[in-house]
């Protein structure tokens, strides 16, 4: 029975690196400009096939 | 008979040519004269947009989309920005400076597809002095990192308006800047209050399942001081906002909804550490930390926050950053607030005079259209007034300033008392939330103390119990989620159908409103285009001609509508030409007499043609035709007043002179009441008195003449042609194009009570079965964990759904640009 302390520990860990990850995203501006980030990778594409 | 100019063939002419669009913007082509190679463009601007770019070769610009561009037609005066030379202004906008590398912000409005932005991301191709720019897709914004030395602000600005994408620079931004970003700690909260929430569900679990045999002591501990380690930021960081606005409203002695949460949150969270640490249960940790989550989201929903448009424009946003002073020295660009009386100005065309002065030299041609609502420019002659706000049409003007730009006649409507008020706050107040929330409480403390009374007589050790968990059971949660998640949707609806509200306190203004009172200039009537119809005698196109030639020099309101409508025709020169004030025009042209003017002037009223305030009568030798000014409507207006009419009264209000009087009663009805030549201050002061009789009203207005009724009313429209153009401060902004969706907007908002009220009911009876195990003191932590998520789960069910299907019932649409 003791593996239920280990396996709590690591399903919270788990989480906590999820939230930890969260609050990453949200203070590095990534919620900011959500169309943006999609038009722009669009971009990237286009240059591309110009160059080639 | 009625001689009716035919638009039609005009659109016809164009529409053969229409094949052809511009290059840059799509706009029809008329001519295929404006050519670079193959590629046609519309006018000389959209040409010299195209050149820039190709000479950057930044031509991928037209291949990501076709026609990216927006029409250039109208070109930018060369001196617009030389403000931005000045380095006091200049610095305002900066956001970072170390001397040479600077960065800056600027909103481009034009900002609207993947080549926008692909364009604005490529500044530095065009300047090397630019180091990078960045658009941010959703608020319009365009960050460019430049070195100082090497280009200027304004070479910037104007780089930018060269390729066509202006920015727009206003006073307001540069003196608040105001972070437009949403609250980051609202969503941290959220984001904590959900991992907790998990987590201390799913370490309850166990206890849950265990009523029968009993769990394991030594997991029991494990679980319940996880749990009690989980819920401490719960309880502290998530949930503050609760306390502190609770406090708040203690302090000031009124006890608002958050109050019997605050005090609910404290009860159980000190029980359930009582509990754990007496090792007497596991405490009601889950279905507190699920109440915080909820409730977190049931805010952040309602909280929509629409990035590029501004709900609290003053007058200040359409006032120039710097204006163009004559000194000794030549031209200097001053910032507006250093402005000082007796300051001679130089004014182009276009531009709005920055305080009240007077005229010292030019033809000053001046559209007060935004300051009053009066739609005709005024001639104004030299070493008379001309008041700030209005602008000036024609010729290069110079004046005197002889009032401080904050002591003019506009801006001293921003004084009055109704701008002092906090409109959200009052909102709040006038909430059938925090009303419901007071009896609620007070209802709740009787019965608690009714219970207290009970088990003191029967059983004093079930005290404690009974009415902890009666007050953990009560908390108005439910009332708060009700509330916000309705809202939420609502707001979310409302936008997807082109009314954009400030914020969820508008929502319950407007489904109180009873009485609605529209500006008319702009909002009833479209400006710009005016119609004749005629009737008399029937005009050949040689008369028509000669007409022309008459009316085209006047600078009568009539005449130039009147001239306008006649479109270019052959002019031909006039023997004499005399206009009478008053009366109107007599000249002789081609050997025949000819009076344009009002009919008594012209005769016209020996001959019984119909009488019209907005009637101009045309004599040619004997023969007299008349012609009346059509308004011209906006198209949703016939479609939505019957509706309104039936369930609103109706008013109007105009700067305007009432000469289109008898359509507009017929529009809104008999009794209606219609007033005319309203100065914003009486439009201000005509809504108080409709308040003081006890009406909540509504105003639709569209410029500053409206603010002042705006700011006044209970909640203000703004019917705006773009939404992110520059609108009034008010409470919502309501997209022209959906204007024909009003009533069935208004019927969804009045549905909102109904819906609060009926998801409340319901978290009622959750409430009632709690209480009914909470009295007994037999409420187990399970009970609480069961029913607080289904009490929940209810109200989001009923409240997404009711207002979803209301708002299908009245033709709105649920999802965005249908």
């Amino acid at each position: 029975m003791s593996a239920l302390f280990v396996l709590v520990g690591i399903s919270i860990s788990v989480a906590g690196f999820f939230l930890v990850a969260f609050i990453w995203s949200v203070k590095t501006n990534q919620f900011e400009d959500k169309t943006g980030a999609a038009l722009r990778m669009l971009h990237e594409d286009e240059i591309d096939n110009n160059l080639f | 008979m009625p001689l009716v100019k035919e638009p039609e063939n005009e659109v016809a002419a164009k529409g053969k040519k229409a094949d052809v669009l511009c290059y840059h913007c799509g706009t029809p082509c008329v001519s295929n004269t404006i050519a670079i190679e193959e590629k046609i463009f519309c006018c000389d601007g959209c040409k010299l947009v195209y050149e820039i770019i190709n000479d950057n070769g930044l031509c991928d610009y037209y291949k990501i989309q076709s026609h990216p561009g927006l029409l250039q037609i109208k070109g930018i005066r060369n001196e617009k920005y030389a403000y931005l030379d000045n380095e006091e202004i200049a610095k305002q906008l900066y956001d970072f400076t170390n001397g040479d590398h600077t960065i800056v912000t600027l909103y481009i409005p034009g900002v609207h597809c993947s080549s926008c932005m692909w364009l604005l991301e490529h500044l530095p191709k065009v300047n090397p002095a630019i180091i990078e720019s960045r658009l941010n897709f959703t608020s319009k914004e365009v960050t460019i990192h430049f070195s100082k030395s090497k280009i200027s602000l304004r070479s910037i600005t104007e780089l930018l308006a060269s390729i066509g994408y202006e920015p727009y620079i206003s006073l307001d931004e540069t003196e608040n800047a105001q972070p437009k970003s949403f609250n980051k700690q609202k969503i941290y909260k959220l984001g904590i209050a959900g991992f907790c929430f998990g987590n201390i569900m799913m370490m309850s679990f166990p206890e849950y399942l265990s009523f029968t045999s009993g769990i394991e002591q030594q997991y029991a501990h494990l679980f319940r001081y996880l749990n009690l380690f989980l819920a401490i930021p719960v309880f502290f960081y998530c949930a503050s906002e609760f306390f502190v606005t609770a406090w708040k409203g203690l302090k000031q002695k009124t006890l608002n909804i958050d109050a019997p949460i605050a005090l609910a949150l404290i009860i159980t969270f000190s029980r359930s550490i009582f509990e754990i640490a007496t090792n007497t249960g596991a405490g009601y940790l889950d279905s507190m930390s699920g109440i915080v989550f909820f409730m977190l989201v049931g805010r952040v929903v309602q909280e929509r926050t629409y990035r590029s448009i501004s709900f609290n424009r003053d007058y200040k946003s359409y006032f120039p950053i710097g204006v163009n002073v004559v000194t000794e020295n030549g031209i200097e660009s001053k910032r507006l607030q250093d402005l000082k009386e007796k300051d001679v100005v130089r004014l182009h065309n276009d531009e709005i005079i920055p305080a009240d002065s007077i005229v010292l030299k030019g033809k000053a041609f001046i559209d007060y259209s935004f300051v009053t609502g009066e739609s005709e420019p005024v001639a104004i002659k030299q070493n008379e007034m001309v008041y700030a706000g209005g602008r000036q049409v024609g010729e290069q003007l110079t004046i005197e300033i002889i009032k401080p730009v904050a002591g003019s006649y506009l801006t001293s409507l921003w004084n009055h008392y109704a701008f002092s008020k906090n409109k959200e706050e009052q909102n709040d107040k006038e909430s059938v939330i925090h009303l419901l929330s007071k009896y609620f409480t007070w209802v709740l403390l009787f019965l608690a103390a009714c219970t207290a009374t009970y088990w003191a007589v029967h059983d004093p050790s079930k005290i404690m119990g009974s009415v902890t968990a009666m007050l953990i059971v009560a908390c108005p949660c439910a009332l708060l989620l009700s509330s916000t998640f309705t809202n939420g949707n609502l707001l979310r609806i409302l936008s997807n159908n082109g009314l954009f509200v400030r914020d969820s306190s508008v929502i319950e203004q407007l489904a109180k409103t009873d009485e609605i009172v529209f500006d008319k200039t702009g909002t009833i009537t479209q400006g710009g285009t005016s119609i004749f119809t005629t009737t008399g005698h029937q005009l050949t196109e040689d008369e028509l001609d000669l007409l022309y030639s008459v009316v085209c020099h006047s600078k009568h309101p009539l005449s130039k509508s009147l001239s306008a409508w006649l479109g270019n025709r052959k002019e031909t020169e006039a023997d004499t030409w005399k206009e009478i004030t008053g009366k109107g025009i007599e000249a002789i042209i081609a050997d025949k007499l000819i009076l344009v003017g009002s009919s008594e002037f012209t005769g016209a009223n020996n001959q019984k043609i119909k009488a019209d305030k907005a009637s101009v009568y045309v004599r040619i030798n004997n023969n007299i035709t008349c012609f009346t000014l059509v308004p011209v409507f906006r198209d949703a207006i016939p479609k939505i007043m019957p509706a309104l009419k039936q369930k609103f009264k109706l008013a109007l209000l105009s700067g305007d002179h009432d000469k289109q009087k008898d359509s507009l009663a017929q529009l809104l009805g008999k009794d209606s009441e219609l007033l005319f030549e309203q100065k914003p201050l009486n439009k201000l002061q005509y809504i108080e008195s409709l308040q003081q009789k006890g009406r909540t009203v509504m105003m639709i207005g569209d410029g500053l003449n409206d603010a002042g009724a705006l700011q006044q009313s209970n909640v203000g429209i703004t019917l705006a042609d773009d939404i992110n153009n520059f609108t009034p401060s008010c409470d919502a902004i309501l997209d022209a194009k959906k204007f024909d969706l009003l009533p069935a907007i208004m019927e969804l908002a009045k549905s909102s009570r109904f819906i609060i009220g009926l998801s409340f009911t319901i978290s009622i009876v959750y409430n009632v079965i709690g209480l009914y195990f909470a009295m007994q003191g037999i409420l187990s932590p399970m009970v609480a964990a069961i029913l607080m998520p289904c009490s929940t789960l209810s109200i989001v069910i009923i409240t997404s759904g009711v207002s979803s299907l209301t708002a299908l019932k009245h033709g709105l649409s649920l999802r965005p640009n249908d």
